[in-house]
């Protein structure tokens, strides 16, 4: 038998068919579904007279236009209302098990599907967001689809898909005290660029990998796609299984022992060969902030802001500085010059627990500076928040000027009301600084939730190892 | 789907790299729960001066004539020439129907991220990928050129320009089929139930967690 990687077997073990033409039909474990990409689908299911497939697969959520004020009186956005209340009502009529907004467990739909188990290892898993390439952490196959395959999965369990290429990115090194996945992952974007993996399956491997927790695994994943990859992946090991061990949809008792054992295989073979190999070398590994309008326009945080007449590429000069102009930087201005006025700690990509809690240390006693106009804690689920707030990290927030929300997706693309104004920047954990992503006219800063809360605390970025030595 | 062989359109050039999808159609345009009538409020932030909602009289917003979608010559467009990385980011297949509904029915660039690459076909949308030096000629063209127009023959899987040049591209074979025949994906994929049902079958099997209930 043939050496292969883990995207070579979770491609295999999902083969329905292969079809002479070079597509196959991939069959899919995990349909999770959102109030946004979900309606059209469920109308073109109705219009064609057909069911879904198999119900006990699916999982729905509304996270993207809930409010994160203020739950009891409802949405008062009547077209965000409606589109919530419509994915109820196509739950409700369809028998899908669906979190409703006041529902305890409810929260972002790629944090709220590891938290309970219902995102395995050797799984593929899909959701209409770009973003499902978080559940590639947990040796699952897991990428984003349109509308469109939303409907395809609900009518048919399955996918038309073309094999992707194997890209390995290897991160060996261990990581100094206040550098996290978040750097690990902006680091790698500026390094291949946000199209570096377009057409590829991403594995990230390496002992910075091996030592990450699982939340630090999701976040890399999670931004698999801002590297132009749909599916990011982690091989499984004791960490994964600790992590699912007892979740509520995790399996039990021997299915639990079945599941453990053949989850042992979900790893590259030794000598499985790769399209490619990118390698980072984590321990030297600073702190990262973005400064323009693509992730991958990113810099350390002793850095400067860079000049795009030194780059050669008439195009790309272009575009930087279309996104200087746009952001309000020149050229040579030190990253810890840059002055946000907002802070956001939140998003699929940073409001797990590990997260909230690394942002709480880095506040340590100290207030929100006076330039910072808002400072928003959004938790990634109802869960986290309960679990924050048992650890007091809630009082932590507050105390020093935060607002404490309810869970959602809120300013990571500002659907609901929390979003900038013209003009406004903000320092944030999400993942996409595109213009206009948090808010029109806004201009987004990307980095880690420890960085987010430096520069709450400093009114300016800061480098949070040095922070820490204060 | 809608039937697609032959093309002969207006050219827009769009000379920007990483054209994402937040930009090709906003967030607050993405509560509708339909999928048509997204065409005003395609490129929303760089086609108007003004903030756009949902529900607003778009025609009697301020334009940015600046941007290449006001400017009268390339008003009845429906090939869009792009560049790198063209459709990243956000997977919301809001921004193919926007581009259709906007008129737009090709798109060529050197290359196009996954996902919207992906989502194009699933509409009759028709995006070209084409060597960098030949968008380069493209875009060289379409600005010495008023009216500048392409034909487009898919079945022969050539691009005539108006000078009488040819260009070749490439396309998946099943992609090609479908849309010269209006095939439905779901259609096609449902002929295989029987298969779908053996694999599941066997699945449950081996793998009988992944079919408990969630509850």
């Amino acid at each position: 038998m043939s050496s292969k990687t883990l995207y070579d077997k979770l491609w295999d073990a999902h083969l329905v068919r292969q079809d002479d033409n070079g597509t196959a039909l991939i069959y899919i474990d995990r349909h999770l579904i959102h109030e946004v990409t979900s309606p059209q689908a469920f109308e073109g299911l109705r219009l064609a007279g057909r069911k879904p497939w198999r119900t006990d697969s699916i999982l729905a959520v509304p996270d993207h236009n809930v409010p994160t004020t203020d739950r009891a009186s409802g949405i008062t956005d009547p077209v965000s209302r409606l589109q919530v209340e419509t994915l109820d009502q196509n739950c409700a009529d369809l028998g899908i098990t669906e979190f409703l907004m006041n529902d305890p467990r409810q929260g972002i739909v790629h944090v709220i599907g590891p938290e309970q188990g219902a995102t395995l290892p050797g799984m593929t898993v899909v959701c209409g967001d770009s973003h499902t390439s978080t559940h590639g952490a947990f040796g699952a196959l897991a990428f984003g689809i349109g509308t469109s395959d939303v409907e395809h999965v609900l009518a048919t369990q399955c996918l038309i898909l073309k094999k992707s290429g194997n890209l390995e990115i290897r991160v060996d090194g261990q990581l100094a005290a206040g550098v996290s996945a978040k750097d690990v992952v902006l680091a790698i974007i500026g390094k291949i660029g946000t199209a570096g993996g377009t057409g590829q399956a991403i594995e990230f491997t390496g002992s910075t990998l091996r030592e990450m927790s699982l939340e630090g695994r999701m976040t890399v994943c999670n931004m698999a796609i801002e590297a132009g990859a749909r599916a990011g992946m982690v091989a499984v090991d004791d960490t994964t299984i600790n992590y699912l061990s007892g979740r509520p949809w995790a399996p039990q008792g021997e299915h639990w022992e079945r599941a453990v054992e053949s989850w042992q295989d979900l790893h590259s073979d030794p000598d499985a060969a790769f399209d490619r190999t990118v390698t980072l070398d984590a321990s030297r590994l600073q702190p990262q902030v973005t400064w323009g309008t693509s992730p991958e326009m990113v810099a350390p945080v002793d850095g400067v802001v860079p000049d795009p007449d030194k780059e050669t590429d008439s195009v790309k000069r272009e575009g930087m500085q279309h996104a200087l102009a746009y952001m309000d930087l020149k050229p040579g201005t030190a990253i810890t010059d840059i002055q946000p006025d907002h802070v956001f700690i939140g998003s699929c990509t940073n409001a797990r627990i590990e997260d909230l809690r690394a942002a709480a240390t880095a506040i340590r006693g100290r207030k929100v500076a006076a330039n910072i106009k808002q400072a928003l804690v959004v938790p990634g689920s109802g869960l986290v928040k309960a679990q924050a707030e048992a650890e007091g990290l809630d009082k932590l927030f507050t105390d020093a000027g935060f607002e404490w929300r309810e869970p959602g997706c809120s300013m990571c693309l500002a659907m609901n009301a929390d979003r900038l104004a013209p003009g406004d920047r903000c320092a944030s954990t999400s993942n996409r600084n595109f213009e206009g992503r948090q808010g029109p006219g806004g201009r987004t800063h990307l980095v880690s939730p420890a960085m987010a809360a430096a520069a709450a605390v400093t009114g300016h970025f800061s480098d949070v190892r040095l922070e820490r030595d204060r | 789907m809608k039937k697609f062989d032959k093309h002969h359109g207006v050219v827009v050039p769009l000379d920007r790299h990483n054209v994402d999808t937040d930009a090709i159609i906003p967030k607050q345009f993405l509560k509708s729960i339909k999928r048509s009538g997204f065409g005003p409020n395609l490129f929303d932030e760089w086609r108007y001066l003004d903030h756009g909602e949902p529900g607003m009289d778009h025609s009697s917003r301020e334009k940015n004539m600046e941007f290449v979608l006001n400017h009268p010559r390339y008003e009845d467009g429906t090939i869009l020439l792009g560049r790198h990385n063209f459709g990243c980011g956000s997977s919301r297949e809001h921004a193919v129907w926007a581009l259709m509904d906007h008129g737009f029915r090709v798109v060529v660039a050197p290359s196009f991220a996954d996902i919207f690459f992906n989502n194009c076909f699933k509409n009759g949308l028709l995006p070209i990928v084409l060597d960098e030096e030949v968008i380069d000629h493209l875009f060289a063209e379409v600005n010495d050129h008023h009216g500048y127009r392409l034909r487009l023959d898919l079945p022969a899987q050539e691009i005539h320009l108006p000078d009488g040049e040819v260009i070749h591209f490439d396309i998946d074979p099943f992609r090609k089929d479908c849309y010269i025949r209006g095939l439905d994906d779901i259609g096609l994929t449902l002929e295989h139930a029987a298969d779908i049902r053996n694999f599941e079958e066997k699945r449950r099997q081996s793998a009988p967690w992944l079919f408990d209930n969630l509850h």
